[in-house]
């Protein structure tokens, strides 16, 4: 970034090394097969000139081995590379199990980005070199694209759904962030900046900011103040419960009234909020009424935080009032509720 | 079958008399016979009017682009005019140019001439085109006139469905419109191909020329109807909230996507494929030789065709699609990646041992196979996932498609008409200025675009109207090389109206070339064969004496 003319871009994240790898072989082989197409038309061009005006080409002489052979040859190169490839795509869409969970919601024209500690930041991003993340995006709007070049990652954030990438930053240094899908007017000044910090600088830094409550902590009021908890009433059964309880729910199957069967993620919880009636679990009423434009993105994962955070029935909620997610206070501040997840 | 204009004298003139004699352009005269006619080689030189405005008011646009990524603050223009004229160059270039271009101008004149047919089997539908290829057209101006639209020629919803305040109505109704045109291009070629060849033309005899067109009017017919299905569905949910694309409506703004993809990406191969058929017939033409692997590179057309309507998904992998379903896209658009290859070797293995000639077409092919290698390679690098969500949206892209769609659509479509002009008008244009703007052309579009790759790597994304300023010199270098470009572009366009004038003539046949466009005048009769051919062998079959019997004057291009 430092360099008025780069011609390879900062490459600081666990993943960009294997992009980088993958790209540079790509670009020997295509260079390989441009100059072998090049040198031959040259070749040819000069060795088999037209030297009277009524001279005429050899017949041809069919091969078959020739058309076979340059058929399966790319093919074999292109498979290679497509596997080679698959396994880097997978690689950066499948976050580790220790990923903190951040959320960067666009609007026309900023990137409005969150914290597990629940500081909020516009168009920056302060993340803890080493530690891997997970980013959730949601629009506001219209489509967005996260993108950041120096990590090699990007995804599309689009309104209505819940999208998400992950990253582990290696290097500290100042980063752009970019928008990538084209957005309307200001499209070109959606741009920001994440700055990679050492993870000490990083807890100073989350010390310092004014903060506001954790992303759980926030969920669990809204939990509270849009009544969730009245139907959703944790360890409630039989007639008082109206919902199902969300305890030990975040990523279980659920049966559904119509028999299928799906997975309570993000974008289950998601559809359940604003559209409740879209998936009836089995042996409950259709009486949740919609919150479609009662919550904002940002309060719907918050929510979904807090949600994630419940563990099973019985063991305690760990969002309450800030608990184990206060800012600062811990290094990772969201793993207290992941490890709740993971007991039996 | 056919009903076009027939000649009223059936007597073959002496070769003496070859510029008395009548032939499409001095049958009859006015400005009616001209916008009433039924000739498919006048509707050619209609479109080529038409496509030719188009070129011109597309390449205004990129010019403004260039000028405006000069410096990485945005100071030409506001954002919203920049992000207007991005689209419109978009618009433009794809749907009333580089689309209609080589099928509706170079196509029309000569599929008949190449299957030895009178004219197109359905002549009034083929006028109709270009009239319907002019009402889409005069939506899109009107658009333009008052303002534009700022969506991006994707029209990615819901930007374009419930954000967007310029003209996104009118202008998705030109496209609506002017893809009826492309409809009726591609039955009309599906009909002839099958129904008029001339006695004794058989598939396999058919230039791959032909070949081509066929494959690219089935896409065609195919495809077209989803994009104007998808466009209208725009239109109406701008119109009536209808909610098919609009999540807070229970809707879904990436099925436009994929609605949108299914017929952009194979509009990819409506414009190259066309391109590859011309390539054929040049590389064939100026090495003086058979194709090699004729019917490899004709399968390679209709499977391309086919293959091309299986990778719309290649467009979306970090849409938020399934994981899954992108790593499908990915292993079929490498599989389509086979036919462009074996294409390009073939044309390689054609020029060996020929007898190869630098005249002006055959600079432009050569620059083709180059420039569409480079393109194809760098296309089956983004379809490797890994690649792709670092690149995607980026310059790269950009740099990429312009590799196929300029250097391969827009090279091929320049050098077909260097090859077909004394065909067509039965006139030479000058030598040294032609092969200088080839040369102009392949030296600016290179400067102009490969500096986008390490651009795009860099990270810079596509359809920014400021950029941070470590950018700045490679846009620098990208510029000029679109100013060379823009020299390389308008030489031809004074040579070819001088030399209508004052070019000296180019007799039958300038570059003793075979197949039966060449077996009648240039330029040929109003009904184009005094008598119906009678084909007894395959295309390309060159020898001395067929050579020495057909050039009517010395190939004196320079």
């Amino acid at each position: 970034m430092e360099s008025q003319f780069p011609l390879f871009p900062d490459s600081a994240s666990a993943l960009s090394g294997d992009v980088d790898l993958l790209f540079i072989a790509w670009s020997a082989v295509s260079v390989f097969f441009t100059l072998l197409i090049a040198g031959l038309i040259l070749y040819f061009m000069v060795r088999y000139r037209r030297r009277h005006p009524e001279e005429v080409g050899a017949s041809e002489r069919a091969a078959m081995w020739l058309e076979i052979g340059w058929s399966v040859v790319p093919l074999a190169i292109m498979l290679a590379m497509f596997a080679w490839g698959t396994r880097v795509f997978f690689q950066l869409y499948r976050p580790p199990k220790d990923a903190v969970e951040f959320t960067a919601i666009g609007r026309q024209w900023m990137w409005k980005v969150q914290h597990p500690g629940g500081q909020r930041e516009i168009n920056t991003m302060h993340v803890p070199v080493g530690q891997p993340i997970r980013v959730t995006l949601a629009s506001e709007d219209v489509i967005h694209s996260f993108y950041i070049p120096a990590f090699r990652i990007k995804q599309d954030a689009v309104p209505g759904r819940f999208t998400s990438v992950w990253f582990q930053a290696t290097k500290p240094g100042t980063y752009h962030l970019f928008c990538a899908e084209y957005c309307g007017t200001e499209h070109s000044r959606m741009i920001g900046s994440v700055v990679v910090m050492e993870p000490q600088d990083y807890e100073t830094w989350l010390a310092g900011g004014a903060t506001g409550k954790s992303m759980v902590a926030s969920g669990a009021e809204l939990f509270q103040s849009l009544a969730c908890v009245t139907c959703h009433r944790a360890g409630a059964t039989g007639r008082i419960a109206r919902g199902p309880a969300l305890e030990g729910l975040y990523e279980r199957q659920v049966k559904l009234a119509d028999g299928r069967t799906v997975i309570a993620d993000d974008t289950y919880i998601r559809e359940s909020i604003l559209t409740p009636t879209a998936k009836i679990v089995a042996g409950w009423e259709p009486v949740m009424p919609t919150f479609q434009g009662q919550v904002s993105e940002e309060q719907l994962t918050e929510l979904i935080a807090y949600i994630r955070s419940l563990g099973p029935v019985g063991s305690a909620p760990a969002g309450g009032t800030g608990g184990p997610a206060e800012p600062g206070a811990a290094p990772a501040p969201e793993t207290a509720p992941q490890q709740n997840r993971e007991q039996p | 079958m056919s009903t076009s204009a027939v000649a009223e004298s059936p007597v073959v003139p002496g070769p003496e008399t070859a510029y008395e004699r009548p032939n499409y352009l001095n049958a009859v005269y006015g400005v009616r016979s001209w916008l009433l006619t039924r000739d498919h080689k006048r509707i050619a030189i209609l479109y080529l009017i038409s496509v030719t405005i188009f070129f011109a008011l597309g390449s205004l646009f990129a010019a403004l682009v260039r000028l405006e990524l000069l410096t990485p603050e945005g100071d030409l223009m506001g954002p919203d005019t920049y992000n207007r004229v991005f689209t419109m160059h978009g618009v433009v270039m794809v749907f009333f140019f580089l689309i209609p271009a080589i099928p509706a101008v170079l196509g029309n004149f000569l599929v008949p001439l190449m299957i030895g047919a009178k004219d197109l089997a359905m002549p009034k539908l083929n006028l109709a085109s270009w009239y319907v290829y002019n009402i889409g057209a005069a939506f899109t101006l009107w658009a333009i006139a008052n303002g534009g639209v700022d969506t991006g020629w994707t029209f990615y919803t819901p930007f374009s469905t419930n954000y967007s305040n310029t003209y996104v109505i009118s202008t998705a109704l030109g496209v609506f419109v002017a893809g009826f045109s492309s409809i009726f291009t591609g039955l009309n070629f599906i009909v002839t191909i099958h129904r008029m060849r001339a006695p004794g033309l058989t598939w396999f005899r058919l230039p791959l020329f032909i070949w081509s067109h066929y494959a690219t009017s089935l896409i065609i017919v195919l495809g077209t109807p989803v994009i104007a299905i998808t466009i209208l569905l725009v239109a109406a949910e701008r119109l009536l909230h209808l909610g098919v694309f609009d999540p807070r409506l229970g809707g879904d703004p990436i099925l436009f996507q994929h609605l949108f993809w299914f017929y952009s990406h194979p509009a990819v191969y409506i414009m190259i494929l066309p391109a590859m058929g011309v390539i054929s017939e040049l590389v064939a033409a100026f090495a003086r030789k058979r194709v090699f692997g004729y019917r490899f590179v004709a399968f390679a057309s209709v499977g391309i065709a086919v293959l091309g309507f299986l990778v719309w998904g290649h467009h979306m992998f970090v849409s938020g699609q399934s994981i899954y379903a992108a790593t499908i896209f990915s292993v079929l658009s490498m599989l389509v990646a086979v036919p462009s290859a074996i294409k390009v070797f073939n044309w390689t293995a054609t020029l060996y041992e020929g007898s190869i000639s630098y005249q002006t077409p055959m600079l432009y092919a050569l620059g083709f196979i180059g420039l569409f290698t480079i393109g194809g390679l760098t296309g089956v690098m983004i379809a490797t996932l890994g690649i792709d969500v670092h690149v995607h949206d980026t310059y790269f892209i950009v740099a990429h498609f312009h590799y196929i769609m300029v250097g391969g659509t827009i090279m091929a479509y320049m050098g077909g008409l260097h090859y077909w002009w004394p065909k067509i008008s039965g006139k030479l244009y000058p030598g040294f200025l032609s092969r200088l703007s080839a040369l102009l052309v392949f030296v600016g579009f290179n400067l102009t675009f490969a500096p986008q790759f390490i651009l795009g790597y860099l990270g810079m994304p596509r359809r920014y109207w400021s950029y941070p300023p470590e950018f700045q010199v490679l846009n620098v270098l990208s510029t000029a090389g679109a100013s060379i470009l823009g020299v390389g572009y308008v030489l031809p366009l004074f040579y070819f109206i001088w030399s209508m004038r004052y070019g000296k003539r180019s007799g039958d046949n300038p570059w003793g070339a075979v197949g039966l466009e060449w077996d009648t005048p240039s330029p040929p009769p109003t009904e184009n064969f005094y008598t119906t051919p009678v084909v007894t062998h395959g295309p390309y079959e060159y020898n001395r004496e067929e050579v020495h019997n057909r050039m009517t004057t010395e190939a004196t291009l320079g």
